[in-house]
């Protein structure tokens, strides 16, 4: 018979508990009470969010849709008032009263406010939720912010508001920050790197009284009398599990909720689990051990057998640039022995404690590429007295010899943990192998695996590559050059996240390997910063191809060729008359239709373009920038105007399209196509971005190409009104510009993010309107006629010297 | 040994070339490309590529190499030597900046017109 189940509480823990549940088949009615008015997303990623390398939307874990296909029942922005365990109900802040079978709290827990003079004025929050994210994301450059709290939570809100130019002070009350997983040399190392980023520090230091003025903090009042000019003031001090409803209804309750190994609490009906829960006189932050209670209570709930172990956990920063890691114990003591490793030129620290030749502790800093190995020494408790000279070196350095990682994970046991995130071992992906998961996707989707921060990538593949053996080769993540070991994905991704709006600063925050880049990493680079920053970035011709430098083609022999724009496809004697002229003119040799439908002027020498581009100008003909990675052409139709099929006023669309989108800048060339019908004349199903007219509207279609690979075009929406078509492709060309790879068509970036992403970003009429606004902003910087403005400089396309007499003396 | 006299002559400003930026000069035997580098050096080297004559002045600049924008082959400013797994070299002239002006030495090119 199906039990009623109300669980209070929509956070991670509850949301991967109802995971469980459902994968098991549980057969239970179930009702969520969320106080905070969303559903499920994965908290540990605000910090990510909040600096800009993440949006909201890629760390909801599930959404309206996930809890209405698996008829669950929310109740978001509501409180529970009351439980009555007699009579088995909870009552709801409106006064409703449901009956239940089983309870399960997942209230989480509070953010711990210091009880200062003036904690309670306008503009101190804590950090906790998307409201506080928002908060700080609502900062700009001029505002100052401080942090009380050098833990980890205060240092990853004070990086992501530095991150966003905001000017932030971090007061910490210890002699150094993250005291407690960090000793003195490592929290001195991290500390330099976040001063380094533009932060404040202040340790040792005391908050005597929060100065408000009208009813809004002001300051921050240290007891040495320095005041700390602030707009926000943020404490990140702790968090304490939320309780008082148990409390109140009776449950036994300590520190947080008392749970039993199967997560029961004193009312066997009534379950807990995650931050509100005390398990064995300890409570939990991270969100490893709250993972595993989900997977208990689910158990419990189905009624099987499951049982909570509490294990080691580490930690890890996540502040771009701070490499750091922490695990087990390293206070010092008796019996307890230290060996350290400091290069202070790399910023590297490295500190094991060891006690009877096992390994209890570790601190890393600047290089943390070996802590899964010393995490597995700490947690196997193995006997490290055989290495105890190279230990520190890491494996590589163990057994003569550089280690190979394959072999290294190979010897890992089925229960060493891969991904901390969600608390999956190497047992479990092995298992999802077994059953056929065969790549890194598939792992991702059946065990979720990598699926959060993605730290563990690498350690998943290693797992398949060594169960799979030669079926499955890692993938090498491609370089963008020789100038560097990253990718283009993870470049674009600091440029965000780092505000990096020159090249200069790209090279030297990505440790470019040259001093300024190559023919390949250049010009996606100048590409990445004029897109992201359409403000901010001074454009680089000097980081650009000849054709986009020129504003040509250039030739074979070096000549060039000249294509002026023609609306739509639309042009008139006059313009005709003058194309005609100045090919007259420059002693054009070619004069050809290109498959754009323009009219190409082939062989035009370099020192002869503003010239010809004067003349082509006069007659009203701007640069068709058939030489760019931008728009190019809109190929049309003829439409109502004359076809006896056509619906709508294909060619009009298709002018109006171009006029809109001419001059951007894209990953690869853009090329559309608008036809007045089915039989689709402008061949619009093989453009980048195609439009078939019908008669009930516009059918918008993207990713085709005809080029060295011959795709048709997929479905992205069909809208009514010319407006929206408009809309519609100025955000999905923003979308492209914003996330793709540069040198990849609509196509390669579609098959990588998928259509169903694509069609969501722009079906989203806030997330359409935002990528609108700011396509239109970058067209108000970038959207200039080349040629007029080379005309002016015309000089440089001439020779520098003409030495024909000195040379021929 | 046909040694003649260095005949150094005043060309431009350094800054009529862009920085990672080239121009031409025009000879009687053709031009030749005057490169300034990111560092500010500047190199005179013949403006064809050994592969297929591609116009080296119309190439991006990098450290003190040029890509050809034909076909991507990279060309010591240097030595004019071609780099990676491509063969061949590009003549070089001596070239240097005196006080903000670019100088190149005519002797030389002179040599190449009888070479």
């Amino acid at each position: 018979m199906t039990q009623r189940l109300i669980i209070i509480g929509a956070g991670m823990a509850t949301g991967r508990a109802l995971e469980h549940l459902l994968d098991a088949g549980a057969d239970y009615d179930v009702t969520l009470f969320n106080a905070e008015p969303r559903g499920n997303y994965n908290r540990i990623m605000l910090s990510p969010v909040l600096s800009g390398e993440k949006t909201y939307a890629e760390i909801e874990t599930h959404t309206a849709e996930w809890y209405e296909e698996n008829g669950i029942t929310c109740r978001f922005g509501e409180k529970i008032a009351s439980i009555d365990r007699a009579a088995k109900t909870v009552t709801a802040e409106n006064g409703d009263v449901l009956s239940y079978d089983k309870l399960l709290f997942g209230t989480g827990s509070n953010p711990f406010m210091i009880p200062l003079p003036g904690h309670d004025l306008e503009g101190v929050i804590a950090y906790r939720d998307l409201e506080d994210t928002e908060r700080m994301m609502g900062l700009g450059p001029d505002n100052k912010c401080v942090v009380i709290g050098g833990g980890l939570l205060g240092l990853e809100a004070a990086a992501g508001m530095a991150a966003r130019g905001v000017d932030v002070t971090v007061i910490h009350i210890m002699g150094h920050l993250m005291e407690r997983q960090l000793d003195e040399a490592a929290g001195y190392l991290l500390r330099k790197a976040l001063v380094d980023k533009g932060i404040t520090v202040k340790c040792s230091a005391n908050s005597k009284e929060i100065l408000g003025e009208n009813g809004k903090v002001r300051a921050l009042l240290l007891d040495d009398g320095t005041e700390l000019p602030c707009d926000l003031l943020v404490m990140a001090v702790g968090i304490r599990p939320n309780t008082k409803l148990a409390q109140d209804a009776g449950v036994a309750v300590g520190k947080g909720i008392h749970v039993d190994d199967q997560m029961c609490t004193s009312d066997a009906d009534i379950l807990a689990v995650g931050e509100c829960v005390e398990h064995d006189g300890a409570i939990f932050g991270l969100v490893a051990p709250l993972y595993d209670q989900a997977k208990v209570v689910a158990k419990t709930l189905m009624g099987d057998e499951a049982q909570f172990v509490q294990k080691e956990l580490s930690t890890k920063l996540k502040v771009t640039g701070c490499d750091l890691f922490s695990a087990g114990d390293f206070a010092e003591g008796e019996g307890r022995e230290d060996i350290v490793f400091r290069d202070p030129a790399r910023g590297v620290y490295r500190r094991l404690v060891l006690e009877d030749n096992v390994v209890v502790g570790a601190v890393m800093y600047g290089d943390t590429a070996d802590s899964n190995w010393f995490f597995g020494l700490i947690r196997e408790k193995t006997d490290v007295s055989d290495m105890r000279e190279t230990l520190i070196f890491g494996p590589a350095f163990q057994g003569g010899g550089a280690s190979d990682p394959l072999s290294a994970v190979a010897a890992l046991p089925r229960d060493a943990e891969i991904c901390g995130c969600n608390g999956i071992s190497k047992g479990e992906i092995e298992d999802a192998i077994a059953a056929g998961s065969g790549d890194l996707a598939a792992i991702k989707a059946s065990t979720k695996a990598s699926a959060s921060c993605g730290t563990c990538t690498g350690l998943v593949e290693q797992v398949l590559a060594v169960t799979l053996g030669d079926d499955f080769v890692i993938p090498a993540a491609a370089s963008i050059c020789g100038c560097t070991d990253m990718t283009h994905e993870d470049v674009r991704r600091m440029i965000k996240s780092q505000k990096l709006t020159s090249m200069p600063a790209v090279w030297q925050e990505c440790g470019w390997k040259t001093s300024c880049g190559c023919h390949v990493c250049r010009p996606a680079l100048n590409f990445y910063l004029l897109a992201d920053w359409p403000l901010e970035y001074q454009d680089d011709p000097q980081s650009r191809f000849i054709n986009e430098r020129k504003h040509a083609n250039i030739q074979k022999d070096g000549t060039f060729s000249v294509v002026p724009r023609m609306w739509g496809g639309i042009t008139t004697p006059d313009e005709l008359r003058a194309i005609a002229d100045a090919a007259d003119k420059f002693e054009v040799p070619t004069v050809k239709v290109t498959g754009g439908q323009r009219i190409d002027l082939l062989g035009v020498k370099g020192e002869d373009l503003p010239a010809i581009w004067d003349d082509l100008n006069k007659a009203g003909m701007v640069s068709g920038h058939a030489y760019s990675k931008g728009l190019r052409t809109v190929k049309t139709c003829v439409g109502t105007d004359h076809c006896r099929f056509g619906t709508q006023d294909s060619t009009g669309l298709g002018i109006k399209l171009e006029k809109i989108l001419w001059g951007s800048w894209t990953p690869h060339k853009l090329k559309l196509g608008v036809s007045g019908c089915p039989r689709n004349c402008a061949e619009a199903t093989c453009k980048d971005i195609g439009i078939v007219c019908v008669d009930s509207g516009y059918q918008i279609s993207i990713g085709g190409a005809a080029g060295m690979d011959v795709r048709e075009t997929v479905l992205l929406c069909q809208v009514p009104t010319e407006e929206e078509v408009v809309d519609v492709i100025k955000a999905v060309t923003q979308s492209y510009r914003e996330n793709a790879k540069y040198l990849d068509r609509i196509y390669k970036w579609m098959d990588k993010v998928g259509l169903e992403w694509i069609q969501e970003t722009v079906e989203d009429l806030d997330t359409r309107a935002a990528l609108v606004e700011r396509f239109d902003l970058s067209q108000t910087i970038y959207r200039k006629d080349p040629w007029a403005q080379h005309v002016a400089k015309a000089e440089t396309y001439q020779p520098l010297a003409d030495l024909t007499l000195e040379a021929a003396e | 040994m046909n040694e003649q006299p260095a005949n150094w002559v005043d060309i431009a400003a350094l800054e009529d070339v862009p920085k990672r930026g080239a121009r031409l000069i025009k000879t009687a035997h053709g031009c030749v490309a005057v490169f300034r580098t990111g560092a500010d050096e500047v190199y005179a080297l013949d403006n064809a590529c050994p592969h297929k004559q591609g116009p080296l002045a119309d190439g991006i600049v990098h450290d003190k190499s040029v890509t050809c924008p034909l076909h991507n082959w990279v060309i010591s400013l240097e030595t004019g030597e071609v780099q990676g797994a491509d063969e061949g070299q590009v003549a070089t002239y001596p070239a240097k900046v005196v006080d903000g002006r670019i100088t190149l030495d005519t002797a030389f090119l002179v040599r190449r017109a009888v070479a």
